[in-house]
């Protein structure tokens, strides 16, 4: 794993700053009517996403739960199809008929974010089955909330991939709260990793690995680990691993927050992964102050053309409700 | 090449194997469908033929086989999925519904499910209420899935393969108390059955009878007692709930103008329900008398032997059915 160089991170840095842009704009086209249904917010949770994404080589795979704006947008899917999702149009990258939380696109080994807490997990293991079925050097990596872990597919599928060997990173972003339940309120282990205890430790070493309990808040502690996790996958089997992290916004909009406090919000938001990773790079970079500030420009600029292409687009149509149900 | 007649569960087992052999991509998967042999035996000798790669013993774990296996086609492998029976695929449903059957349609196109997953249905055991349902019905519901109820040998091995064949997901039904049941069974390799074509078992003027599975033999056992009485029923074997094929029936209705449903699910919201009400809409005009549904009784099944007879239907039942449509 060699060290990231300067462009990396500024590209890392641009990738986390186009998350909270896109989501920032999300948010007032949502209060706007333009963006319907669910919209959950990865406010916060940006080092995570872009840290673990940029780990995985170009054959990997991944695949997350509803809160997926980040991961689309770290893995690479074009900025303008995926807020032509959000507003459900024609040129949306799931067509118009997934939304935000069912972005995907195959060409890119995303394979999705699932709406359902804990639905994902099996097909994770079913598409690192694939890998190893034909013998191809490729790990899944798997991202849910703590919430997800209180749920039957959780452990369903932690033990299959344990059983079976998979090669899966199973990443759960600990960003605190299920809804509005503390992981302390909802699970008996309150450090996830613990959980993957339960399936280590087979005959001859085989089984889940309890990897670390990641700084989430810290992209290159993100992709160290990470980097760590899918070696570990590709050679040995599956790994849980945890990140911890915080989400800024509420679960999804118009969530009143009662249970959690403003100070509380505050305090994380003041510790909050751009900023952070904003000073590292000032430390470490002379003179980088005038190349973040313009790569700061330039994302709002790509957000606000791709608001324009989504709104410009077409509508799906009735031709486009009625495909795709089944293969012809 | 004349035809041989082989049992229901040879009939599987032949499909199976030849499907394997012809496709490296296909493989199972499921509860004792490897060492133990299948717990109707129907992979029984698969595990020395195709060893542990393409036979995977799973555990008693529902929703991860569906969800896997899903994940799995997904990838690009061709899984046959074993839940041993029916019930417990109740476990499975989001995998099945929420993932198998509509991921294609929520991402407008980009996946494609070509999986099968097989079990068992029916009561008459003395299993007692949890174990003993035909509720594939349930599962023909949704939009993105087939489902296939053989109640033939001959049907049992060209529908499986067609299964195992086709792109779209498939519920694959076989009703456990048939599995002996016995019919010439072509020997051809590419011998395959049309998705979701109903096929006419008998043919008759008087009376038109829908059925498909367990139905089928009460229907053909009232048959024989309706013709030594000079009433000739034409019987209807549907063999896929979806896709729906009524083209035969409405055929049959302009004929007999009097229809009678069996099958063996329970009476509300049930096949029969559904065959009521659109040859209503479509057939209006030929009706001559009420449609007559022949069901299980509307309670959980028991276990005395005694009291589950009386709850399911009966050849008895089918007569006393079209002795009424027909104004007896």
């Amino acid at each position: 794993m060699a060290a990231p160089n300067k462009e990396t991170l500024l590209d890392w840095y641009r990738q986390m700053v186009l998350i909270r842009r896109f989501e920032e704009r999300c948010a007032e086209l949502y209060q706007q009517g333009l963006i319907g249904g669910f919209l959950h917010l990865y406010i916060g949770q940006e080092a995570t996403g872009v840290g673990a994404v940029a780990a995985l080589r170009e054959q990997d795979h991944v695949i997350t739960a509803y809160r997926d704006h980040g991961i689309a947008l770290a893995r690479g899917l074009d900025v303008n199809a995926l807020m032509a999702e959000m507003l459900g149009k024609a040129t949306g990258v799931s067509g118009g008929k997934g939304g935000s939380m069912h972005l995907a696109n195959r060409d890119l080994r995303f394979w999705g974010g699932y709406g359902i807490v804990g639905g994902h997990l099996p097909l994770a293991a079913g598409i690192a089955l694939k890998a190893k079925y034909n013998e191809e050097d490729e790990v899944v990596l798997c991202l849910m909330g703590d919430g997800a872990t209180n749920i039957g597919y959780f452990h369903e599928s932690l033990n299959l991939s344990a059983v079976w060997e998979l090669p899966v990173v199973w990443l759960v972003e600990n960003n605190q709260y299920g809804m509005g339940t503390s992981v302390a309120r909802a699970s008996g282990a309150t450090e996830i990793v613990q959980k993957a205890m339960a399936y280590c430790c087979g005959p001859d070493g085989r089984g889940m690995a309890v990897g670390p309990r990641l700084d989430g808040m810290d992209v290159i502690a993100m992709y160290d680990g990470i980097s760590e996790a899918i070696e570990h996958a590709r050679t040995k089997g599956p790994i849980l691993v945890e990140s911890l992290t915080y989400r800024l916004e509420g679960h999804s909009m118009g969530d009143p927050q009662r249970y959690r406090t403003k100070e509380e919000v505050e305090e994380f938001s003041a510790a909050g992964p751009i900023g952070r990773f904003r000073n590292h790079l000032i430390e470490k970079y002379k003179n980088i102050g005038s190349r973040l500030d313009s790569i700061d420009q330039e994302v709002l600029d790509e957000v606000e053309a791709a608001v324009e292409f989504a709104q410009n687009s077409p509508d799906p149509t009735f031709e486009d409700l009625t495909s795709h149900v089944y293969v012809d | 090449m004349a035809d041989t007649p082989i049992t229901i569960r040879e009939a599987l087992s032949a499909a199976l194997r030849e499907e394997m052999r012809r496709d490296e991509r296909v493989f199972i998967m499921g509860e004792e469908v490897g060492v133990w042999g299948g717990t109707y035996a129907v992979t029984r000798g698969f595990l020395d033929e195709f060893g542990e790669k393409r036979v995977r013993d799973t555990p008693i774990a529902e929703m991860v086989i569906a969800g896997a296996a899903t994940g799995a086609a997904m990838a690009g492998l061709r899984p046959v999925a074993e839940i041993m029976t029916i019930n417990f695929a109740f476990l499975a449903l989001d995998a099945i519904i929420n993932h198998a059957a509509k991921v294609r349609y929520m991402f407008n196109g980009q996946f494609t499910v070509p999986l099968v997953v097989r079990t068992t249905t029916g009561g008459g055991k003395q299993l007692g209420a949890t174990h003993s349902h035909a509720p594939e019905v349930i599962f023909a519901h949704f939009p993105g899935l087939y489902v296939a109820v053989p109640g033939t040998a001959y049907d049992a091995k060209g529908m499986l393969k067609a299964a195992i064949r086709d792109d779209n997901p498939v519920l694959f039904v076989e009703h456990s108390t048939m599995l002996q049941r016995r019919s010439p069974v072509p020997d051809d390799l590419d011998f395959t059955l049309p998705i979701g074509k109903s096929d006419v078992k008998r043919q008759g003027d008087d009376v038109t009878i829908v059925t498909y599975q367990k139905g089928l033999e009460w229907s053909m056992a009232a048959a024989e007692q309706l013709a030594k009485e000079g009433i000739e029923v034409e019987i209807i074997d549907l063999r896929w709930l979806r896709p729906l094929d009524l083209e035969p029936v409405f055929e049959s209705f302009k004929k007999t103008n009097r229809c009678v449903i069996v099958e063996e699910s329970l009476p509300h919201f049930n096949v029969g329900a559904e065959i009521s009400a659109q040859l209503q809409e479509h057939m209006f005009d030929y009706m001559d008398a009420p449609i007559k549904r022949v069901s299980a009784m509307d309670i959980p099944l028991p276990y005395s032997r005694e009291l589950e007879l009386m709850a399911l239907p009966s050849a008895d039942k089918v007569v006393a059915a079209v002795k009424e449509v027909l104004g007896g």
